[in-house]
C-alpha cells in the first residue's frame, strides 16, 4: 500500500473574535496556508497560530494524526486500543490495569532489568494506562534514539514476556497499592459511587481490580487480555514533533505492524445508572469526611452534549469561577476543594462531583450542593453567566496546545471520540453556537437534584432525615477488605 | 523532585504536589521543580561550548527581576511572580501564615474588590493559581498572549494594594483548616512526614510544616497576614517571569509600565533563620495507625541543596540521587525489590531546591510477608555500599544521560520552563547558572560522586520514619436512606 498523507489545516483562535472569525471560513484560511510539506508547520496568521494536522498512512495501512514541529528535538507519540478496563473478562477485574503494569517488564529476548537498562539509557519514555474505555500509550523519543527506540517499543508492543518472576513483583506492588487505595477516603468513596451508578456494569468494577482477582490473575490473564484487545482495527494515534511523514510511516508499520489485524472484544452493554436519591456512608476513622455525588450525565455525541459540558463548567468544573467552589468554599469556607465533572464514557454517561469537609459540617456542604444544583435546574443562567463561561472555554481552549505531548493528548481524544479532524477548528464556534434557552432546556434534563447517587467516606455527623423521604435504598455493596 | 507535603498551594488542581498512589504510596511528588532547563540540543553539544541563550533579563530601577523566557510556538504565555519568601520566613507562633497570606491573596484590592481576581482570569480564557513552600510563594496565569498586559496589570496592582474584610480572613482560615484536613490529617502517610521533619530539623524552620500546626493555624488572624504582607511582598523582593509567545523588549515595556511604577520597598528585607546545630544522634519516627495499608520505612539525609551547595556538590548530589533511586533501574528497588525480596516497592528521591538545605530520601512499602527491621536493613546496606564504593561510570553516565534528557522533554513545555528557572532564580542562581547546568552536569566525576556519598549520608544528619498499620482496622457500610428534598416531597 501506498502512503498518504491528508492535512487539515486548523487555527487555534484566541479572542472570542478571532476565533469567530476564523472558524467562519476554515476552508479560505486552509487554502491561504496550505502546504508545503517542507514548510515549517506551525506558523502565524492574522488570527494566531495555525496547526496543521496530517492524516498519515503508512505502508502497512496505519493512520496516525500528525502534526510536525521541529523547534525541540523531541517526538511524542499517543496512542489507544479500544477495549481498556471495561474488556476484563468476568471475575477478572483488575486484568487490564495489570497488563500495563506489566508493558516495561521484559520483552522479546530481555528480561525486566535488561528492558528497563536499556529503556533507560535511550532515555525512551513509554507509559500504559488502563481507562474504561480505552488502552492508553504514550511513547516519548528524542530524536536521536528514535530508530532504536521504536523497534524497543515494538519488542513490547508485540512480544512481551510475562515472565512468572516479574508478575509476582508486579502483583505485590498492585496489591500493596491496593491496600493503599482501601484507607484512601478519596478513592473508596469513588470505588462505592462507581458500585452504585454501575451496578451490574463492567464500569461498576474497579480498574484495579480487588485483592482477589489480583491475586488469582496468571499469565494466561494478561496474554488472553492481549491478544483481545491489542489489534489494529481498535487502534488510534497521534504524533507530535520531530518527525517527517514519510519517517512516521515507518515508524508506524514497525511499532504496529506487528499485530494482529483484527480484535476479539465482548460487547459491553449500554449503561443505565439508577435513578436516585441513594446514600452509602462508610464508616472511616479521618477527621474530614469526602463525599461523591452525581446522576446520569449526557452522551458525548448526544447533541445536549456542548450545553451540558458548559453547565457542568458553570456548576463545579471551573475552579474559581465554578458555582459550587463560590457557595461552599469563598462564602461559607466549608471546603477547600469542590468539583464537578461530566463524563461521557462509550456505554453510559455520568455527572459526578465531590467535596471534602470536616464531619461536623458535611451534611451542610451536601445540602448547599444541592440547593445549587436545584437553582440551576429551575432557573437555568443569566446571559452574563453563559457569556462568561464561553469566553473562559473558548479563550482557553488554546492552552492545551502548549507541549508537544499535551497536543498529542488533545488529537488523541479527538480520535477516540470520532470527533473528526476538523474539531479542533470548530470547536469554539460550537461553543459559541449555545444559547440561553439550550442551556436552559439542557439543565431541566441533565441536572436532577432530588435523584443524587451519594457515598461519603469518614464519620459525617448527620441532620436528622426528614419523614416522609422516598427512599431507595441501593443493594448493600461493600468492596472495602 | 520531593516536597514531602512541606509545599501546600491554594488547590488540588495546583501543580506542587501530586500523589503517586501505586509505586509509592507515601512519596510526594513535584515533577515540574525537577531540573534546571537546558537548551533543547545541549546533549549535542560539545561540554566545553555554551548553550544558547534561552532567557533574557532585566532588573527594573525598583529592583524588580524581570527574566523573559520567549518561545512562540503556540499563541500563549505564561505568567509568574516569586516572591523570595516562603514558611521559612515565618516569626514564631504564626506557623502557616504565609500560605495563608498566599490565599488571600486572591481576596481583593482597592481597585479590584472582592475575590475577582481569578474570575477576570478566567473570563479572559485564562488559567490561574499560585503555591507556597519553604522558600518561595509564586502566582501565576497562563492566558492568550494578547492578555498579558491585563493580568499584568493586575498581579502588580496585588504586590502592594491588598485589601482584607474580617469576614474574608475568617472564611478563608477554615478552608486552609480544611485544606490541611485533606492534605495531612486525612493521610497517615502525611502525618509521619510532617513528624519526621520535626525530628529531622531540631532548630532550623524546615521542621515546621508549610501548612502550619494546626493550633497555631486557628489563631492566624488579618493583622498577621499583613504584617508579613507588608514585611516581604515588594518589587526587590519579587522575580517576574514571563515565558512564551513574547519578545523581551515588548515585555519590559509592559513590565515598567505595571510593576515598574511600584516604589521600592526601602528597608532590607530580612531572611534570618536558625540555623541547624550539629546532629549527635540519628532519629526514628513510629506513627501506628489503623488506617495505614502496608508497613512503610522512610529515610531521610540532610544534604546541601543548589542553593546551599559548594561547587558541583549538588549536580554530584542529583546523580547520586538518579543512580540509587530512579525508577527500576536504581540501585534501591533492584536491591529492596528485585534481589532481596525485601520489599513490595521502594525508591527515592533527591529534594534539591531548598535555600538552606536539600535532602535525599528513600522509601521502602512492605510486601505481605516483609518486616520493617528487614526494610531498613537493607536500606542501610545500599548506602553503605554506595558510602564505601561509590558508583560506576556505566551508573554515572546513565544517570546523566536521563537528566539531560528529562530537560530536553521539559523544556518542551512552556510552563513548565517558566517554573525551572523560576525555582532556581528564587534560590538564587544567575540565569547564566541556570543555563550552564547542563555543562556542570557534565564535569561530574564517579569520585565527586562517591565523595558526596560519604560527606551527606550521614547516620546522625538522618531520621527514619516508620509507618505501621494497627490491628483493628474495619471499614463499615452503613445504608441510609436519603433526606428528603426540601421543596421535592
Amino acid at each position: 500500500m501506498r502512503m498518504t498523507v491528508r492535512t487539515s489545516l486548523i487555527a487555534i483562535g484566541l479572542s472570542v473574535a478571532a476565533a469567530a472569525q476564523t472558524f467562519l471560513a476554515p476552508s479560505a484560511l486552509a487554502q491561504k496556508a496550505l502546504p508545503d510539506p517542507t514548510a515549517p508547520t506551525v506558523e502565524e496568521t492574522a488570527q494566531g497560530k495555525t496547526m496543521n494536522i496530517q492524516e498519515v498512512t503508512s505502508p502497512g495501512g496505519i493512520k496516525a494524526w500528525l502534526v510536525e514541529s521541529h523547534a525541540n528535538p523531541l517526538i511524542s507519540i499517543r496512542f489507544a486500543f479500544f477495549g481498556g478496563a471495561s474488556q476484563d473478562a468476568p471475575g477478572k477485574d483488575g486484568q487490564a490495569y495489570f497488563v500495563t503494569s506489566m508493558m516495561d517488564e521484559g520483552a522479546g529476548d530481555l528480561d525486566a532489568a535488561a528492558f528497563q537498562e536499556r529503556a533507560d539509557s535511550l532515555a525512551m519514555r513509554l507509559e500504559f494506562d488502563a481507562s474504561r474505555d480505552v488502552m492508553l500509550g504514550s511513547l516519548q523519543t528524542l530524536t536521536e534514539n528514535k530508530d532504536e527506540v521504536f523497534e524497543l517499543a515494538r519488542l513490547v508492543m508485540t512480544e512481551p514476556r510475562f515472565d512468572e518472576g516479574a508478575m509476582t513483583r508486579v502483583k505485590a506492588q498492585i496489591l500493596a497499592g491496593l491496600k493503599y487505595d482501601e484507607n484512601d477516603p478519596a478513592t473508596v468513596a469513588s470505588l462505592a459511587w462507581d458500585s452504585v451508578a454501575f451496578e451490574g456494569h463492567p464500569y461498576g468494577r474497579p480498574i484495579k481490580g480487588t485483592h482477589e482477582s489480583v491475586a488469582a490473575m496468571t499469565t494466561d490473564d494478561l496474554r488472553d487480555y492481549v491478544r483481545r484487545v491489542y489489534a489494529r482495527d481498535k487502534l488510534v494515534v497521534s504524533v507530535v514533533g520531530d518527525i517527517t511523514p514519510e519517517e512516521l510511516g515507518k515508524a508506524l508499520d514497525t511499532l504496529f505492524g506487528g499485530l494482529p489485524e483484527k480484535s476479539d472484544l465482548r460487547e459491553v452493554a449500554e449503561a443505565k445508572p439508577p435513578l436516585g436519591p441513594s446514600r452509602k456512608v462508610i464508616n472511616m476513622n479521618v477527621p474530614q469526611s469526602f463525599a461523591q455525588f452525581g446522576f446520569r450525565g449526557i452522551a458525548r455525541h448526544d447533541d445536549d452534549f456542548i450545553p451540558a459540558y458548559i453547565l457542568n463548567y458553570i456548576i463545579g468544573g471551573g475552579g474559581f469561577s465554578s458555582r459550587l467552589m463560590e457557595e461552599v468554599r469563598e462564602k461559607r469556607g466549608l471546603a477547600y476543594s469542590v468539583t464537578s465533572n461530566l463524563f461521557p464514557y462509550r456505554h453510559g454517561s455520568v455527572f459526578v462531583g465531590n467535596v471534602a469537609t470536616k464531619n461536623e459540617a458535611l451534611s451542610q456542604s451536601l445540602q448547599v450542593i444541592r440547593d445549587e444544583l436545584e437553582n440551576v435546574a429551575e432557573y437555568g443562567l443569566t446571559p452574563d453567566q453563559l457569556k462568561a463561561a464561553k469566553s473562559y472555554l473558548t479563550g482557553a481552549y488554546a492552552l492545551r496546545f502548549e507541549s508537544s505531548s499535551s497536543i498529542a493528548n488533545q488529537l488523541l481524544w479527538v480520535q477516540i471520540e470520532d470527533l473528526g479532524i476538523d474539531y479542533v477548528a470548530k470547536r469554539n464556534a460550537l461553543i459559541e453556537a449555545v444559547t440561553l434557552d439550550d442551556v436552559r432546556r439542557v439543565a431541566g434534563r441533565l441536572l436532577t437534584p432530588d435523584q443524587l447517587i451519594t457515598t461519603i467516606v469518614g464519620q459525617p455527623v448527620e441532620e436528622p432525615v426528614t419523614a416522609g423521604a422516598p427512599a431507595r435504598l441501593p443493594t448493600p455493596q461493600n468492596r472495602l477488605r | 523532585m520531593f516536597k514531602h507535603w512541606i509545599a501546600a498551594s491554594r488547590f488540588r488542581a495546583g501543580l506542587v504536589i501530586t500523589l503517586v498512589s501505586l509505586t509509592m504510596p507515601v512519596a510526594a511528588i513535584a515533577a515540574e521543580a525537577r531540573k534546571a532547563p537546558a537548551p533543547a540540543a545541549s546533549t549535542e553539544q560539545p561540554a566545553k561550548e555554551r548553550p544558547a541563550k534561552k532567557a533574557f533579563e532585566f532588573i527594573l530601577e525598583n529592583g524588580l527581576d524581570l527574566v523573559v523566557i520567549p518561545d512562540h510556538r503556540a499563541p500563549v504565555v505564561t505568567q509568574m511572580v516569586w516572591y523570595k519568601v516562603g514558611a521559612a520566613d515565618e516569626p514564631p507562633g504564626v506557623s502557616g501564615i504565609a500560605h495563608f497570606l498566599e490565599h488571600l491573596m486572591f481576596k481583593g484590592t482597592e481597585k479590584l474588590p472582592g475575590s475577582q481576581f481569578s474570575k477576570i482570569v478566567a473570563l479572559k480564557g485564562g488559567d490561574d493559581n499560585a503555591f507556597t513552600n519553604q522558600d518561595v510563594t509564586a502566582y501565576f496565569q497562563r492566558v492568550a498572549k494578547d492578555r498579558l498586559a491585563s493580568v499584568m496589570e493586575m498581579e502588580a496592582d496585588r504586590m502592594v494594594n491588598l485589601r482584607l474584610s474580617e469576614t474574608d480572613v475568617k472564611t478563608e482560615r477554615d478552608v486552609i483548616l480544611e485544606e490541611r484536613r485533606s492534605r495531612v490529617d486525612n493521610d497517615p502517610a502525611s502525618l509521619l512526614q510532617e513528624q519526621m521533619m520535626a525530628a529531622l530539623y531540631r532548630n532550623h524552620p524546615y521542621g515546621i510544616p508549610v501548612i502550619g500546626w494546626e493550633h497555631e493555624m486557628r489563631q492566624l488572624d488579618r493583622e498577621d497576614a499583613l504584617s508579613f504582607y507588608r514585611r516581604f511582598y515588594a518589587p526587590e523582593n519579587a522575580i517576574l517571569i514571563v515565558a512564551g509567545d513574547v519578545e523581551p523588549d515588548d515585555v519590559l515595556a509592559l513590565a515598567e509600565e505595571t510593576f515598574g511604577k511600584i516604589p521600592r520597598h526601602g528597608k532590607t528585607i530580612e531572611r534570618e533563620r536558625p540555623a541547624e546545630p550539629k546532629h549527635d544522634a540519628s532519629v526514628t519516627v513510629t506513627l501506628e495507625d489503623p488506617r495505614a495499608g502496608r508497613t512503610t520505612v522512610q529515610r531521610f539525609y540532610i544534604t546541601p541543596s543548589y542553593a546551599s551547595a559548594k561547587p558541583g556538590e549538588a549536580e554530584a548530589l542529583d546523580l547520586l540521587g538518579r543512580v540509587m533511586a530512579h525508577g527500576t533501574t536504581g540501585r534501591i528497588y533492584k536491591h529492596l525489590v528485585m534481589e532481596e525480596k525485601a520489599a513490595a516497592s521502594a525508591g527515592g528521591w533527591y529534594s534539591d531546591s531548598g535555600l538552606d538545605s536539600g535532602r535525599i530520601g528513600f522509601y521502602a512499602i512492605a510486601g505481605e510477608k516483609n518486616t520493617p527491621e528487614q526494610m531498613e536493613a537493607a536500606i542501610d546496606a545500599v548506602v553503605e555500599d554506595v558510602r564505601d564504593n561509590g558508583v560506576t561510570q556505566k551508573e554515572l553516565d546513565r544517570a546523566r544521560t536521563g537528566l539531560l534528557a528529562e530537560h530536553v522533554y521539559s523544556s518542551d513545555s512552556i510552563s513548565r520552563l517558566a517554573r525551572q528557572y523560576g525555582w532556581r532564580l528564587a534560590a538564587g542562581m544567575s540565569v547564566e547558572d541556570v543555563e550552564d547546568w547542563p555543562n556542570r552536569l557534565k564535569a561530574v566525576t564517579v569520585d565527586d560522586v562517591r565523595k558526596v556519598a560519604r560527606d551527606y549520608l550521614v547516620d546522625e544528619n538522618s531520621v527514619t520514619g516508620i509507618l505501621e498499620p494497627a490491628p483493628e482496622h474495619t471499614s463499615r457500610v452503613e445504608e441510609k436512606p436519603a433526606p428528603a428534598g426540601k421543596d421535592k416531597s
